[in-house]
Order: C-alpha cells, then sequence, then structure tokens
C-alpha cells in the first residue's frame, strides 16, 4: 500500500464525514473508520507484513490520518449536537405569560396593631426601656386604688368600667374583678416587683365601656414608666420628643405640653404633636397624657417618694397607629375585614429596625 | 365652664387679647373647648330702616318692602312676610350673599312671586339669638341714627363665649373669678378687689328656722347650711345685661331671684338655691331622705328617693335635693313675694354618688361634687343677699347658720428646690413665691424649707408635688428645656425583649409567612359560644357587658376567628386563612390569662395560595394543611413537633376523626390542630368545611442554650444509603407508630425514615392499606457491605411486623 492509497482513503473517510447527517450517521463513520473492525485498525494490520522502511514510512502516515480523522469526526459531531439541541429547543416552548403566584411572603399579613408595637418596641429598646405586661382582668386595687384613684371617682363607676360577675368574690366580701382600663396596673405590678431604676413601656389591651365612631369597647395602649432617684420632667420632654421623631420617621417634630390632670402623676400635662409630622401642617394631634409619678403611687407600690422619683405617660396605640398609616376608622381594626388587612397590614418581611428603619 | 370675655374682664384687669387668653389657658391646664363669637356670624347683618311696605303684588301675606341700608343712598326692594313689618320699622338686614345661621341658607338674588327681593329683614330666630319668630326684629325708633352699622357691635352682641373644660381637681375655676385668678397669676393682668358689701347685716330673725338633722355631724353630707329670709320682694324679669350673659352661655334666664343664683353660681363657683318662703311649713332642714320618699324636681321629673340621699325639706316635704335640684313646689315665680336663700356646703362624695344614683346632671352638682369653697358660704351669702336686694328690693333678716363651714387650712411642708428636681426647671425662688401668693396661697417661715398654706379654694392641694405643679404650669411646661435620657448600659443598646415576648413576635412572622393575615378580635364573646369552646364560667361573664354579643371573657381565639371567616364569606370571600397571636383566659386569676397562636383555613386556603389556578387543581385545606401550620411554628419557634406525641384527643370542637393534639409528655399540650366539628361549623354560622389549630405559647418548653456557639456540624464522608420499604397493614394503624418501629430497628444506623407512598383500595380490601417507607442508613466508620445492609433491612420488616402487624409488600 502506498502513500497514495492513504491519500485516498483519507480524501474517502473526510467525505463521509462531511455527509454525515446526524448523529447516528456520525457514529456509523467512526465505527467504518476507527472501530474494530475499521479501515485505520485494518491498515494498521498490515504493518507487521512491511519491510521495516516500509512500515516506517506507511506506519507514520497511517498515525497521521487517524489523528485527522479524529478532528474531523469531534469537529463534525460537535455541529450535530448543536443542530439536534436547537431542533429539540425549538419543540420545547412554554407559554411564559401565564401567571404564577407569589407565594405564601407575599400573601400574609401582619395586623397594622402588632407592626406598631414592634415598631415602638424597637424605638424604646434603644432608650433602654424593657417592655411589661400584666393581665387583663384585674383588680380593684391595681387598676384604681394603687393609683391614687378614690372609690366615688367616675371612672369606677358602672357606666366606665367592665366588672365581671365574680360571685366567689363577691360571697367573701371582696371588689369584683374587673378589666383593665387603662395599662397603667402594670406600673403598679413593676414598681411593687422590681428595684429603681425601672425603665419599662407596657402595651396591651384595654377596655372601656364606650362605642361609637371613635371609641371600642377594647382598644390598645402604651404606657411608658421611669423611676430612679433623679429622672425629672426635662426627660420626659426629651424621650417623648425622641419618640416621636423616630416613630413618625421625621428629623423634626413640633409638641406641646399642656398642663392638665390625671390623679396617677402630679404634675400632669397632655401632649399635642404638630400634624407636620404626618404632612398636615397647621393642626395640632392630641396623642398622649403624661406626667411626674405622684408622690402617693410611689408610695402605695412601696418605694420611698422622698428618695425616688419619675414620670410616666400614656397613649393610644390604635390612635398613633391611625395618624402614622392613614387610617380612617378605629372600629376596622377589630373587623378582620380580609380587604382592610390585606391594604393595611405588612408583610412578614417588614420588620422594623433601627438600622433599616421603622416603616421598611 | 362657660363665661363671656367682658364677663372675665369683669374680674381680670388686662390689656390681653382673646387669642393671647386663649393660649395662656391651654398651657396652664384650662385647656379651651371651643370659642364663640356671636359677633363672627353676625358680621354680615346692619341695622336697616323700613321706609315704605306695599302689599306684594301677587301674594296677600307677602309686602314689598323699600329699605333704607345706607344713610343718604337709594333704598332696596325687599319681600318680607313678617306680619310686623310697617313703614318705619328700625330692624335687621342681610344683604344677597350672606349666610343666616338660623336657616342654614345664603341669601341669592332671586324673584319671590315675581317680585325680585334683594335682601332679608331678619328675625331672631334665623340670627339664632333666640326661639322668636313672631316677626322681624323691631328695633328702638332710635336706633335709625345706626342705620349702615353693623347690628352685633351697636347692640353689644360682640361678647365673644369661652368654654374651657375643666379637670376634676379645680373646683375653684367653676367660677369665672378663679379662672381670672389663674389668669392674673400667668401674667395676663390683675385679679380686680373684692367689693365691699353694705346693708346686708339684716334687721330682724329669719322666722324660718334651719336645722341640720344628721345622727351624728362625722361623715354628714351636709355640713353646713346658712339661710337668710328676704321679705316684701318683688320678683319680675332680671336685668338685660344679666339675661344677656346667661343666655350667651346657654343658662336660660327664668326670673330675677333665680337668675342671681345662678349668675353667682358661674361668677363665684359657689350654687345657691331660693325657696317660695310661703310655700314652706315650719323650719327647714337638712336630713337623710326616707326611703321612697318623693320629690317632684325643677325639671318637672319626680324622683324616688333613698336613705343615703340628703334632702333639704320642712315639716312636710322635701324641697330640694340637696345640691343636686331644687323642688318645683317651692320655687320662686313672678309672684313670690317672700324668700328664703340657701347657701350650704355638702360633702363631695355624697353628692356625686346621689348625682349618678338618680342620674341627674346640673351645674351645681357639677361644683359641689368637685368641692365648693368651704371658705365662701357667709360671703356667698352676702353676695346673694346683695345683689337681690339691688334687683328685686325687699328687707333682709339676719343671718341664720347651722353647723360650721368645714374649713381645714392645710399646711404644706415644702423646699423651693424641689420644682428643679421634680421638673428640670429653673425658677427664681422669688417667682416661686409671687406664683403661689398670686394663686391665693400663704408662705411662712425663713426657708429652705416653708410653710405653705392653701387657699380653702383649693382642696386638690395635698402636698409638695401639687405646689410644684403649681409653680410649673403658671410658668409654662414649655419652657422646661428637654434633657436626654442617660443610656443605661453606658454602650450598644442590649436586647430588651423576653422569651415570651420573643416568642409571640416570631409566631406572628412565622405565620404571615405561611400566607395567613393577622386579625385582631374582641377579648369577650357571646356566652353561648364561650360555653361551646370550653369557657362560660361565671367568674369570667361580665357584669355589666356592652352588647350580648359580648358578654364574656374568651377561653381560645377560635371563636372569634372563625366568626370572623364567617363575616368574610359574607363579603365574598371563600378562601380564607387568618390567624392571631393573643390572650385567652381559664379564670380571673393573673395566672389564668395563657397566650395563644391560633389559626383557621377555609376552602382552598393553602399554603402555596387560595383559589383556582391553571397549575394545579385547588384542593380543599385540611387537617394536613393546619399540621403543617401548627409543625412550621412549633419549629419557628425552636420546638421539634417530630419530637411531640400525637394523640387523638383533640377537643369537642374539632371533627373527631381527622384532629389531634400535640404533647410533650402526659401534662404539656403544646398544640391541638384538626378539621372543625360541622355542629361548631354550624353554631358560628361558617358556611363551609374550616380546619384550625391553635398552640399554647406559655407551655413551649424554655430554650436551654448556654452558648451562642452550635455544636460542631457531624457531616460523614461516607454516602447514606437507602432503601424502600412497601407494606401492607390494617387501615387504622398510624403511620406514625410504623415509622416509630422501623426507626426503633437500628437506632445507630437508621438516620431517617420518610413516608413517600400511601395507597388504600384496589386490590388490598376494604380495610387494608399499603405504607412505603424510604429508610435511610447512615453510615459512620465504613461503607457499609450488602450483608450489613441485608441484616438492617430484615430488622426494619421485623419490627415493624412486630409493632404493627404489617406484611411486607411482595
Amino acid at each position: 500500500m502506498s502513500a497514495t492509497d492513504v491519500s485516498a482513503i483519507e480524501a474517502e473517510l473526510m467525505a463521509e464525514i462531511a455527509a454525515a447527517a446526524d448523529l447516528a450517521a456520525i457514529e456509523q463513520v467512526r465505527i467504518g473508520a476507527l472501530g474494530r473492525k475499521g479501515r485505520l485498525p485494518e491498515m494498521m494490520g498490515r504493518l507487521g507484513k512491511m519491510a521495516p522502511d516500509e512500515r516506517k514510512s506507511f506506519g507514520a502516515a497511517v498515525n497521521r490520518l487517524k489523528d485527522q480523522v479524529t478532528t474531523a469526526l469531534e469537529a463534525r459531531k460537535s455541529v450535530l449536537e448543536t443542530a439536534a439541541m436547537s431542533v429539540r429547543l425549538a419543540s420545547e416552548r412554554s407559554d411564559v405569560t401565564l401567571p404564577v403566584r407569589l407565594g405564601p411572603v407575599a400573601d400574609g399579613r401582619i395586623h397594622p396593631i402588632s407592626q406598631v408595637f414592634d415598631e415602638i418596641a424597637e424605638i424604646f429598646a434603644d432608650m433602654g426601656f424593657a417592655i411589661a405586661e400584666g393581665p387583663d382582668i384585674e383588680t380593684d386595687d391595681l387598676n384604681f386604688t394603687k393609683l391614687n384613684i378614690p372609690p366615688e371617682h367616675p371612672a369606677r363607676q358602672m357606666h366606665d368600667t367592665f366588672y365581671l360577675k365574680s360571685p366567689e368574690r363577691l360571697a367573701r366580701g371582696e371588689a369584683p374583678m374587673l378589666l383593665r382600663t387603662h395599662t397603667s396596673p402594670v406600673q403598679v405590678r413593676t414598681m411593687l416587683s422590681q428595684k429603681p431604676p425601672i425603665r419599662i413601656i407596657v402595651p396591651g389591651r384595654v377596655y372601656r365601656m364606650d362605642s361609637d365612631a371613635t371609641h371600642t369597647p377594647m382598644f390598645h395602649q402604651i404606657e411608658g414608666l421611669v423611676i430612679d432617684e433623679n429622672t425629672h420632667f426635662g426627660h420626659m420632654k426629651w424621650c417623648l420628643e425622641e419618640f416621636c421623631k423616630a416613630f413618625f420617621e421625621v428629623d423634626q417634630v413640633k409638641m406641646r405640653f399642656r398642663a392638665s390632670h390625671f390623679p396617677f402623676t402630679e404634675p400632669s400635662a397632655e401632649v399635642d404633636v404638630g400634624a407636620e409630622a404626618i404632612g398636615k401642617p397647621g393642626k395640632w394631634l392630641e396623642i398622649l397624657g403624661c406626667g411626674m409619678v405622684h408622690p402617693r403611687v410611689i408610695e402605695m407600690c412601696g418605694l420611698d417618694p422622698e428618695k425616688y422619683q419619675g414620670w410616666a405617660f400614656g397613649m393610644g396605640l390604635d390612635r398613633i397607629t391611625m395618624l402614622k398609616y392613614g387610617i380612617p376608622d378605629l372600629r376596622d381594626m377589630f373587623n378582620a375585614d380580609l380587604r382592610w388587612l390585606r391594604h393595611y397590614g405588612f408583610t412578614c418581611l417588614d420588620v422594623p429596625t433601627l438600622a433599616g428603619g421603622m416603616s421598611s | 365652664m362657660k363665661f363671656t370675655l367682658s364677663w372675665l374682664k369683669d374680674h381680670l384687669e388686662t390689656t390681653a387679647s382673646l387669642a393671647e387668653i386663649r393660649l395662656k389657658l391651654d398651657q396652664i391646664g384650662l385647656e379651651v373647648e371651643g370659642i364663640d363669637d356671636p359677633g363672627e356670624k353676625l358680621a354680615a347683618f346692619t341695622i336697616a330702616r323700613v321706609l315704605e311696605a306695599k302689599r306684594h303684588p301677587n301674594a296677600d301675606k307677602l309686602q314689598v318692602l323699600q329699605v333704607e341700608i345706607e344713610p343718604g343712598k337709594p333704598s332696596v326692594e325687599v319681600v318680607c312676610g313678617a306680619p310686623n313689618a310697617r313703614a318705619g320699622l328700625v330692624g335687621v338686614f342681610a344683604p344677597l350673599g350672606a349666610y343666616i345661621p338660623g336657616t342654614g341658607i345664603t341669601l341669592e338674588k332671586k324673584p319671590v312671586r315675581g317680585v325680585v327681593s334683594n335682601g332679608m329683614m331678619l328675625s331672631e330666630r334665623e340670627m339664632e339669638l333666640s326661639e322668636d319668630h313672631n316677626g322681624i326684629v323691631d328695633l328702638e325708633a332710635a336706633l335709625a341714627d345706626s342705620v349702615g352699622k353693623r347690628y352685633a357691635d351697636v347692640l353689644g352682641l360682640s361678647d365673644p363665649v369661652i368654654e374651657i373644660k375643666l379637670t376634676p381637681n379645680r373646683p375653684d375655676c367653676t367660677a369665672v373669678r378663679g379662672v381670672a385668678r389663674d389668669l392674673a397669676a400667668a401674667g395676663l393682668g390683675t385679679l380686680k378687689p373684692e367689693k365691699a358689701l353694705e346693708g346686708v347685716e339684716g334687721s330682724y330673725d329669719s322666722p324660718v328656722d334651719i336645722l341640720l338633722e344628721f345622727a351624728s355631724p362625722d361623715g354628714a353630707p351636709c355640713t353646713c347650711f346658712a339661710g337668710r329670709y328676704i321679705k316684701g320682694i318683688s320678683n319680675g324679669a332680671s336685668p338685660a345685661w344679666m339675661q344677656k350673659r346667661l343666655t350667651a352661655i346657654g343658662q336660660r334666664p327664668i326670673n330675677a331671684v333665680v337668675d342671681v343664683t345662678n349668675y353667682i353660681m358661674i361668677d363665684r363657683g359657689r350654687p345657691l338655691h331660693v325657696y317660695d318662703a310661703d310655700k314652706l311649713t315650719g323650719a327647714i332642714r337638712a336630713r337623710m331622705a326616707r326611703n321612697g320618699e318623693q320629690v317632684l324636681a325643677l325639671n318637672g321629673r319626680t324622683y324616688t328617693l333613698d336613705e343615703t340621699m340628703c334632702v333639704i325639706a320642712d315639716a312636710k316635704d322635701v324641697h330640694d335635693i340637696g345640691g343636686i335640684m331644687g323642688g318645683e313646689h317651692s320655687g320662686c315665680t313672678h309672684d313670690t313675694k317672700n324668700i328664703l336663700i340657701e347657701c350650704a356646703y355638702f360633702e363631695p362624695v355624697a353628692i356625686a354618688t346621689t348625682g349618678r344614683k338618680l342620674g341627674i346632671t346640673t351645674d351645681a352638682r357639677y361644683r359641689f361634687e368637685r368641692g365648693v369653697d368651704p371658705g365662701f358660704i357667709e360671703p356667698g351669702l352676702d353676695l346673694a343677699t346683695r345683689m337681690m336686694l339691688d334687683i328685686v328690693g325687699g328687707t333682709p333678716s339676719r343671718r341664720k347658720i347651722a353647723g360650721k363651714p368645714p374649713v381645714k387650712p392645710f399646711k404644706v411642708s415644702f423646699e423651693f428646690a424641689r420644682v428643679k428636681r421634680l421638673m428640670g426647671l429653673e425658677v427664681l425662688d422669688a417667682e416661686i413665691r409671687r406664683t403661689l401668693e398670686q394663686l391665693g396661697f400663704t408662705i411662712e417661715g425663713n426657708g429652705p424649707r416653708f410653710e405653705v398654706t392653701a387657699p380653702s379654694w383649693r382642696p386638690d392641694v395635698h402636698g409638695p408635688a401639687d405646689l410644684v405643679e403649681e409653680v410649673a404650669r403658671i410658668a409654662g411646661l414649655e419652657t422646661i428645656a428637654s434633657v436626654p435620657l442617660p443610656r443605661l448600659t453606658g454602650g450598644v443598646t442590649r436586647a430588651t425583649l423576653t422569651e415570651g415576648q420573643r416568642r409571640v413576635r416570631r409566631a406572628r412572622r412565622a405565620l404571615a409567612a405561611r400566607g395567613m393575615v393577622e386579625a385582631v378580635t374582641w377579648s369577650f364573646i357571646d356566652q353561648s359560644e364561650a360555653e361551646h369552646f370550653g369557657g362560660g364560667a361565671e367568674a369570667l361573664q361580665l357584669a355589666n357587658p356592652i352588647s350580648s354579643e359580648m358578654t364574656t371573657m374568651r377561653p381560645g381565639l377560635l371563636p372569634g376567628l372563625l366568626a370572623a371567616a364567617h363575616r368574610n364569606h359574607n363579603r365574598g370571600f371563600s378562601d380564607i386563612s387568618l390567624f392571631e397571636v393573643g390572650q385567652a383566659y381559664r379564670g380571673d386569676g393573673e395566672k389564668d390569662q395563657f397566650t395563644v397562636a391560633a389559626g383557621v383555613r377555609t376552602g382552598a386556603a393553602g399554603l402555596t395560595g387560595s383559589g383556582r389556578h391553571w397549575d394545579g387543581i385547588a384542593s380543599p385545606a385540611g387537617v394536613f394543611d393546619v399540621k403543617a401550620d401548627a409543625a412550621a411554628l412549633l419549629a419557628a419557634l425552636g420546638v421539634d413537633a417530630g419530637k411531640a406525641q400525637i394523640t387523638r384527643d383533640a377537643p369537642s370542637w374539632y371533627h373527631p376523626g381527622r384532629s389531634a393534639t400535640l404533647r410533650l409528655g402526659p401534662k404539656v399540650v403544646l398544640a391541638h390542630f384538626g378539621e372543625i366539628h360541622p355542629a361548631t361549623l354550624k353554631l358560628l354560622d361558617v358556611p363551609a368545611p374550616a380546619s384550625a389549630f391553635e398552640v399554647f405559647l406559655d407551655a413551649l418548653p424554655r430554650e436551654k442554650r448556654k452558648s451562642r456557639a452550635k455544636p460542631p456540624l457531624a457531616a460523614s464522608g461516607l454516602l447514606p444509603v437507602t432503601r424502600d420499604f412497601a407494606f401492607v397493614l390494617s387501615k387504622d394503624i398510624a403511620a406514625g407508630d410504623v415509622v416509630r418501629a422501623a426507626q426503633g430497628a437500628d437506632k445507630t444506623l437508621i438516620s431517617g425514615v420518610k413516608v413517600f407512598d400511601l395507597f388504600e383500595g384496589g386490590n388490598l380490601g376494604a380495610d387494608r392499606k399499603s405504607l412505603a417507607i424510604e429508610v435511610t442508613l447512615s453510615p459512620t466508620e465504613r461503607t457499609l457491605t450488602d450483608d450489613e445492609i441485608d441484616a438492617v433491612s430484615a430488622k426494619v420488616i421485623a419490627e415493624v411486623k412486630r409493632a404493627t402487624g404489617g406484611e411486607i409488600r411482595g
């Protein structure tokens, strides 16, 4: 066999490779050329019968041919694979306009009250306030007496306070239990059980016999209490100003402290916030009551009013929620209307943080 | 408390504007509810004169008037229906475009029966000055000089009415003089001195005796009763100036005698009562009422009294509900000739109690229950006498006084430095002294501790804090500088939430992350619902519920959530998932309140989304959806639900076959879950099947984490091996038992068991099922040989058969 023959075979194989139309055909060509009984192994088989000189040059030619064929096969195979994939992909077609579901994280909602409670906890945590809690069903003593509200005070009457039937207590000659009318009994509980310095906020449900366009028989309050040896009204002012700025997420807030009266604080004040904070300039919004804790309350809670003093404030959680988030009607808060909850509610990812902001 | 600006200026010498007064009142704790300037609503109305009145060409009852509205200018034509309209009448004219407060109409130019009216002549009712609508205002003819001028200015009707919202501690400011005193102390002018009263000593003894008839003076509701007889009065209408002031603040003028008492009540905060002495029999006395005794009060209603109430009676009848309201029978009329003035002191608590029991709110009660000035009983009586003599004449008797004025001078030991300590407010000592003295306090001693005595009209002052309040509110709380609260820890803020609080927070977000929507529902529910959900004890029922649907403290959150689901169904929602994290009540003790995270799913409200979707059928939310909710919630709170026992004893409001309880040991119930019982759905009117869960957050074990570091990860380099088994079992065998049996076959090698197929029916028979499990073997030391794997497999098969009777499926 001569070098011319090798060239002829080369030309033949290259033509076959080029002509292979699909992956099956190229495999046939490969088997025909390189398979066990293929043409190149058959050519190599002849080497043994050749003279050494011939063997050397023929061997080299066959090896060169083998390399050429292998490369050509790979190249052709790759072209055919790409073509086959294109055909397959062309047949695989989805209607990508079909709608998808956003999944539970997008569907779920946190109630605005819970959200605002988290916001407030975050803000006050930065000022060192822990959260204290207490029961909704309270004693007369903690809800009224220890807060310096005398028995004849109008707040104690049936038309303001929900009382329980308490048959066993009445039979024992005790006062009936009641639904706390404010979160202040938790102040008392805290002072009775903890040593100053005290810094707490108290969020929770409270109850009053009231039901009209702006009142519901159950609503939420948040209360704050600071007790130590020298904290004063100026500290309270600062704390409330800082809170309002952080809560309403504004750099400046106008506040107005007006002298007022509550049985459990002396001196007392009502506090208005300039409605610029919620984008309605020119108006004042009454948002909270506050004052220096009455010495008698401090004394009744087992602390020495000559040594300890402090301040407390209370505000309607529902009210500040409505103000901040533009919610028009208090009654909707407790109506569980899905349309309302989806509109005014927050997703589980809207976690208020100091770093990320309150409402983001 | 209402008064007019001119009335205030009777007591306060001031140049302050109305706006300044308003601001100061707000700052010192006398919150202004509103200021009504009647001059404002009358501003458009002017004095005008009718020059000519002719019959309307097209209407019998109407006239066409020629009205002079500005001197020397041509008259305008006005159509008028008033019978008293006539030529020469001087009245009040409203031009076109003016708003008529009494009718709510703005005048427009339009013809009345064919004649154009260029304005309107007004009645008092149309200006909201009185109810008088008999005709148009008919002024004195002399006022024709004032044609064209503003009516309110000419008649002096521009006296603004100020209404303040008084806090209950300030009885002294139920008097105009008290308000003036506060404003003077706050630097808005000076308090005018009291006028001396002359000729009120009296020349004879009162023919009516006055008695206090109480078992003991201690605790008596009336401790002092001063009175005076005046004979030969001539009662009638009170003077116009007095009527004007009373009318302005909403008091209806009655007659001179009654008006004087009302005037003094507003002016001095001193309620009085006057009896027609000729209608009294024998002595007049303060005593307790007898049970069932009745009195016809001045409001025309008859009240039945009891022995806790104080009355003023003569020998025969009750004439007055002491300190609250007088009686009709002995009231003064225009014909009254002889009177007895009562100026008494009633105890606040007694008045409040009686007033509340009888449901009577009066100006007298308002003052007595706050505490009137016990130092102003005789002076009050004298002032009343003087005004009576001036207005209705007559001859006064000497004073008659039963009991003693309960004046108890109250001394407070006070260091001025306390103002700085409590308020952070720097006020000069001299300023503190000036403020207190101007408010009527007396200061004795040389300091630093002073003895301060409160005036008799300030029953609210008990201690140093009260004096600090006086100084601070008069100085103005706005003058106190804000001072940063020092950080407790110095550096970075520490976490503040307790474990329970963190759990509540996390529970909310975990459930919202499962597509559920948070509701806040009422703490009180309907009694029958409470009973259905295992509550309703009498101790948890309200004595005074506000509605029949809110009578009982809730035993759990499901009644509220199911009711909410019902309401949302009625709004057109079919797939609802709601949750609430909140409190429920086992009893009325403080430990009986517990925290629950509960949720409800109705219709096809599954985890991936509710309702129909092209990608798959919407299967109804059932027991496994809520089991997943409960388990996922527990996992979010650090509790592995797989380690809890599942017992089939969920409460009665669940479907008995499709519900369960998750427990840790026999006592601790972590959760219930399941489909809601059809009877419960019916009771709560829920129109679709619903499933629910309740997780008891307080029952969860406390976190035992000691270090923040996590234990090292024990990841083996050896590949785990899985083997599948299918067992044929009796249908009532729990899958959990099969899994547990398989797991127990080799506790070291078997690291997991999954149920991957459940098949019922076919040729298995009605009472059999096939359950397929995948068992994962995790070698720790070396790769398992086939023999070892076969040995474990045999153990799994044997153990499942032993525990459940299940046969390996061939």
